[in-house]
């Protein structure tokens, strides 16, 4: 099997799944309590929570374990909103984000907040003038993606974060694509608010944390106990916890060196298949983005056949047609880079690990030619294409 | 989520190509819902349907209905045909999941477009056949 959605979900590394292990059967105490027997299990949770933050450049007391990014975008969202109503009830985001950030927005849209979704270039980067003129006396949180989950692009957070701060708005950022695989500083971005999830980077699954910056008010999300500075109720989860901190660590020890391998072969696949696959198109910024991530589309084909035939090839992959959405219509990501349906209908997500080979890009590459080649052929719209061709 | 049969339809696909000279040809469907499928039709003069051939852009399960279609209008007449119905598709396909059953209506639609076409090619009247609708999505939208 080659295994190449790793923004889907990663593997548990060894390191991490060795270092959860004594908090299931041994140390299994409830970190809360007074006994001395749930000592192991606190100062576990402790040390995670120092690993977390430490890779951020934040505090330990900023982060707030939940139990993923989705959870935690929805926290960050709608407390930051529910929190500053009273100043007002004006909110930003931008069109590309993902579900569980834009679905909370739309959300507080049916309870009386106004919303505005910042445009994309063609590359999937937000129009930082047109973010500058959406902000208004009223608005209150500004919430954009570190790096988007489809196509890869990295924000300029540096420029939000200052345009943020100068107008006294809070910033919320989804790194869960980004954390663990680019650097990210919440002081030097700016961020007040940051999401992420543990399993994108060999952490498990069912574990996340919401960075809340020091002074930033928000209310409780899940109600019920004096966990998480009785922010975050519920029983802490310590092997989650513990596998979150574990994975957070060892991407901060590999980061760079796991960066310049990534994007050596995200490079190499790019750059194999532009070349060698006719009406090929790459999608999201050249250079600013994941360095794990790949996303193309190609013309006349339709994704979800790709991705049923790779998988007869043992690959795995993702694509953003409809099929897959399960919706008619495709990835709203790929419309809004401006896409055409059918072309948007045609695309592939290939993304990475550090323990991708280059022999496993050479074998996919030659799949998705043949591939590519066998859907063309009994593609309508290539017939099409080439009869018109013909006749030019 | 699919059937045996529809993976096999869909990896092994019968009758795809073009026919050179087709007695009709229909195409149904839009890119923009991501499905497009072109059914070519050789009719002989009793009315027999001697040839089918598909081109087809999408996903698994429209491929294995253009696949499937081709196979249960072949040897019919035009009259028979019009009795493969998407109920018939998806039957000979052991079901299709929910989202997917549009393909077999467009399957259905794919093969009275071709017979349209033969009979204004032919100026003849089919019974029971009406002019077919371009986009599939809007009359199950209708339907709904």
């Amino acid at each position: 099997m080659i295994y190449l959605d790793n923004a889907a979900t990663t593997r548990v590394s060894a390191e991490v799944f060795e270092a959860m292990k004594p908090y299931f059967c041994e140390q299994y105490a409830n970190p809360s309590a007074i006994y001395s027997f749930a000592g192991s299990a606190a100062k576990a949770v402790d040390e995670a929570r120092r690993q977390s933050a430490a890779l951020i450049g934040a505090q330990p007391n900023e982060i707030y374990f939940t139990a993923g990014g989705s959870e935690s975008d929805n926290w960050a969202v709608k407390a930051a909103a529910e929190a500053s109503a009273a100043k007002g009830k004006h909110l930003i985001t931008s069109v590309i984000e993902h579900h569980a950030v834009l679905h909370t927005f739309e959300y507080l849209e049916k309870h009386g907040f106004e919303v505005t979704y910042l445009p994309v270039d063609e590359d999937g980067i937000v129009k930082l003038d047109a973010l500058e003129a959406a902000i208004r006396k009223d608005t209150t949180l500004i919430s954009v993606m570190a790096a988007n989950n489809e196509i890869g692009t990295i924000q300029p957070l540096k420029e939000i974060g200052a345009l943020a701060k100068k107008n006294g708005i809070l910033f919320h950022t989804d790194a869960v694509q980004a954390y663990g695989h680019i650097p990210l500083d919440v002081d030097a971005l700016n961020i007040d608010l940051m999401s992420v999830s543990g399993h994108k980077f060999h952490g498990p699954k069912g574990i996340g944390f919401l960075y809340i910056r020091k002074g930033v008010r928000l209310g409780a999300f899940i109600h019920g106990g004096a966990q998480e500075r009785a922010r975050r109720a519920g029983t802490h989860n310590t092997p989650g916890i513990v596998g979150l901190g574990t994975a957070a660590a060892l991407a901060a020890a590999q980061m760079k060196e796991n960066i310049e391998k990534e994007t050596k072969l995200r490079d190499y696949l790019i750059k194999r298949v532009l070349e060698e696959i006719p009406y090929s198109r790459l999608n999201g910024h050249r250079v600013n983005r994941l360095p794990n991530n790949a996303n193309f589309c190609f013309r006349f084909i339709e994704g979800e056949s790709l991705l049923i035939l790779l998988d007869q090839k043992g690959i795995c992959a993702s694509s953003g047609s409809a099929c897959t959405s399960g919706s008619l219509d495709p990835s709203h990501v790929l419309l809004a880079i401006g896409l055409p349906h059918e072309i948007a209908h045609g695309s592939l997500r290939l993304t990475l690990s550090e323990e991708t080979t280059q022999e496993e890009i050479d074998v996919t590459v030659e799949a998705i030619k043949n591939i590519v080649e066998r859907l063309r052929a009994m593609s309508p719209l290539y017939e099409d294409f080439v009869k018109a061709q013909k006749q030019d | 989520m699919y059937s045996e049969k529809v993976m096999d339809h869909f990896n092994n696909p019968r009758n795809v190509g073009e026919l050179e000279q087709p007695s009709g040809v229909g195409t149904v469907g839009n890119a923009k819902c991501g499905d497009i499928m072109r059914m070519y039709l050789d009719i002989d003069e009793n009315g027999v349907i001697q040839e089918a051939k598909f081109k087809t852009f999408g996903c698994g399960a429209a491929v294995a209905t253009s696949s499937m279609a081709t196979e249960l209008v072949k040897g019919k007449t035009v009259q028979q045909a019009l009795e493969v119905t998407n109920k018939a598709v998806m039957e000979a396909l052991d079901g299709l999941p929910p989202a997917k059953v549009h393909c077999s209506l467009l399957a259905e639609e794919a093969i009275h477009a071709a017979l349209w076409d033969y009979a204004e090619k032919k100026n003849l009247t089919i019974e029971g056949l009406k002019k077919p609708v371009e986009d599939i999505e809007e009359k199950l939208e209708e339907d709904e």
